[in-house]
């Protein structure tokens, strides 16, 4: 299990290969990314130092006690990053596409609702801190 | 007799610019005991405190680095350990 909270760019391929093995089936990501709506430029991310690691283990702990997967990866960049930067990986790995797919939203749906990361965007009208969503929060109703 | 307890409390994204603090170590009054208790503390000190840390905002606490959802605001502060508030988080 890899976590980890940089500034730097990661790649993707990379990630994967490592995650990849004879035992492996299915591999799945998830990538999100630094959207310009309303002419954002770019993205200020801050977090919780010390927190924000327990929390993404404590969520990648959840998902493979109910999910067979055989490993996961979490990296989160903090700092400015432009729009169309790459903001966080999630990846899993397992023996089939169902746990695979499945883990890899339920981390990325209680990353998003629990672990302490906040977002300020920057654009043509300033700067402003990104509200929460209340769809982020029903999100979490499938996995109850 | 009972010695203050000493905590660490610290503040991010808006909350942190809106009181233009990150960090503070303070002494708690005997009478305040719980995490939850913190916080009505804090906001006792009026003006920007009391704004910030309002009851009517969607705030969020942690304690010991793990998010406070109701019965852990109950818990019992105990000496050098560490207290945060923020807005929901926005991560992803």
């Amino acid at each position: 299990m890899k976590i980890r909270i940089q500034s730097d760019d990661f790649d993707v391929s990379t990630e994967l290969a490592e995650l990849n093995h004879a035992q492996v089936g299915a591999l799945v990501s998830f990538v999100g990314t630094v959207r310009s709506d309303h002419g954002v430029t770019q993205m200020e991310l801050e977090h919780y130092p010390g927190m924000t690691e327990k929390s993404l283990t404590e969520i990648a702990r959840q998902a493979r006690l109910r999910w067979e997967i055989s490993d996961v990866v979490i990296i989160h960049r903090v700092g400015v990053l432009q729009a169309g930067a790459q903001i966080v990986l999630v990846a899993t790995a397992s023996r089939h596409r169902g746990t695979a797919f499945a883990a890899c939203e339920f981390i990325m749906d209680y990353l998003k609702t629990d672990a302490p990361f906040w977002k300020k965007e920057h654009g043509p009208h300033g700067a402003h801190w990104v509200d929460a969503r209340s769809t982020d929060l029903s999100a979490l109703d499938k996995w109850r | 007799m009972s010695t203050a307890v000493k905590v660490e409390i610290r503040f991010f994204a808006s909350v942190r610019e809106q009181l233009g603090c990150a960090e503070q170590t303070v002494e708690l009054p005997p009478e305040i005991s719980t995490v939850g208790q913190v916080r009505d503390w804090l906001i006792a000190r009026g003006g920007v405190w009391a704004t910030a840390l309002s009851h009517d905002k969607p705030l969020r606490m942690a304690y010991q680095h793990v998010m406070c959802d109701g019965s852990e605001l109950l818990l019992r502060v105990n000496p050098e350990q560490e207290i945060a508030f923020f807005p929901p988080v926005t991560g992803g």
